[in-house]
């Protein structure tokens, strides 16, 4: 399985394909539903966000809390799609890469191949296994959202797929269609 | 008259909540188990061998399955020659916030749906009484993850529509729902009541154990047919593509009015979550 290293370049988002397994080491910040609305506010006002995007991979996540002598509690992706909205921002500062779990909306994936970026998919459910792929977990903003603030994570071998490519290539399609067309051939 | 506790009401809550983030029921594991070894598309095997894998080291290490530990649904029969000495619900609300703090679980819940500050011990909890014949006090915990229960969905049907539009609009809300609700799912359909009657009839229905058929040989059939349609639909595990998108469909129906035909379609996940105690 192909290994990658954050922060992603553009050649390196530019070379995953929808469908493609991966193992994900390195950063990664967590931001969901009312960290991203914090930094669309930071952007209206002008201010810095908590860690720049450029190059970056944004994890869709709020682990519960860290137990004794552990890095991190459990930590599996919530639903992308609620964070749609404020995607394409984030993107334009140069977001490369974002996990998380389901559909996203077609802005999400125009916006993809206006500034390359690769979405992959964690496997929804699967929090303590992917509690044993975080070695370090760090909040560096908004510490009152509780599981929600952003924390800073390093990561060693996270199993994912490429869910969206930035050609518009959408795994979740692929997949089911494939799938689909094997039954047909077997029912013929 | 037999007497119950307010505390031994709290403790039994608080061990519940935890012990439900941390083991999956037996019958989901039995589930799981078996869709595995029926899924022969490689990459939705692939996702089950991770899910059955997680719900191991969740068990050894005491850590939450999913790390949406949920809303604490609870479900109380209370017997009604039970007297419970305290304020019962204070004494639920009790046992989720010492559930949820000494068992590291997510504080989920906001005080209020606009203002959405965080409570920080997850209360209050949802919680449905029963009073039933008995002396003895019944609690169930289902911690509800939202990736789920934001797919759910509820629709007055008209009579006309019948067991088809009923059939219709649970595969519908499969199709929108997709690799949300973190499938493989469970799905919980009510049939009949009324409005709000209707929603809890379909959240019940995920309590009932996986693989036991409805005792009611029409419904039966349908449950049958349901979950082989959604298990033709694709979606597969996560999404991704596969057999396994569903790993059972529960239907609970109940009288209704003679102009009405409520349907609701409670989503859950593979990590449905259900412990029970007798008090």
């Amino acid at each position: 399985m192909r290994k990658l290293t954050t922060p992603l370049d553009e050649a390196t988002v530019l070379s995953l394909r929808a469908g493609d397994e991966v193992l994900l080491s390195g950063t990664v910040y967590t931001a969901r539903d009312a960290a991203h609305l914090r930094m669309l506010e930071c952007l209206r006002r002008g201010e810095p966000l908590p860690f720049d995007p450029e190059g970056q991979v944004i994890y869709y996540a709020g682990p519960t809390p860290t137990p004794e002598g552990r890095p991190i509690g459990s930590i599996g992706p919530t639903t992308s799609t609620r964070m749609d909205a404020a995607t394409p921002t984030l993107l334009a500062l140069g977001l490369r890469g974002m996990i998380g779990k389901g559909q996203r909306g077609p802005a999400v994936a125009a916006a993809m191949r206006e500034h390359p970026a690769v979405y992959f998919v964690a496997v929804g459910g699967a929090a303590a296994l992917m509690a044993d792929c975080v070695t370090a977990c760090e909040v560096i903003a908004w510490d009152d959202l509780g599981p929600e603030s952003v924390k800073r994570l390093t990561l060693r071998d996270l199993p994912l797929t490429v869910a969206l490519d930035a050609y518009g290539g959408d795994a979740f399609t692929l997949g089911r269609e494939a799938w689909l067309q094997a039954q047909h051939r077997q029912n013929d | 008259m037999r007497e119950i506790t307010a505390s031994e009401i709290t403790g039994a809550v608080a061990r519940l909540c935890v012990e439900a983030n941390r083991h999956l029921p037996a019958d989901v594991a039995q589930a799981l188990r078996e869709a595995r070894a029926a899924e022969d598309w490689a990459s939705a095997g692939g996702i089950l061998d991770l899910l059955l894998k997680n719900a191991d080291i969740a068990r050894e290490t005491c850590m939450p399955i999913c790390q949406d530990t949920g809303m604490a649904v609870v479900f109380a029969d209370v017997g009604q020659e039970v007297h419970i000495a305290g304020d019962f619900e204070a004494a639920v609300n009790e046992g989720v916030r010492r559930g949820y703090t000494d068992g590291l679980l997510r504080k989920s819940v906001v005080g209020d749906p606009l203002r959405r500050a965080n409570t920080r011990d997850n209360t209050p909890a949802v919680l449905h009484v029963r009073l039933v014949p008995g002396d003895r006090l019944t609690l169930t915990v289902a911690p509800k993850g939202f990736g789920s229960e934001n797919m759910s969905r509820l629709a007055m049907l008209t009579p006309a529509a019948g067991a088809e539009g009923v059939r219709d609009f649970v595969l519908e809300t499969v199709e929108r729902a997709g690799a949300n609700p973190c499938p493989p799912m469970v799905l919980g359909v009510g049939i009949g009541s009324d409005f709000e009657g209707v929603a809890e009839l379909a959240k019940r229905a995920l309590l009932l154990p996986l693989g036991e058929a409805n005792p009611d040989a029409y419904y039966a059939e349908m449950e049958r047919e349901l979950l082989a349609a959604v298990n033709r639909t694709g979606i597969g595990p996560q999404g991704l593509g596969g057999r396994t998108t569903c790993l059972g469909v529960h239907i609970l129906a109940a009288p209704t009015h003679i102009a009405g035909l409520p349907v609701a379609v409670n989503v859950s996940c593979h990590v449905t979550r259900h412990q029970t105690a007798v008090l």
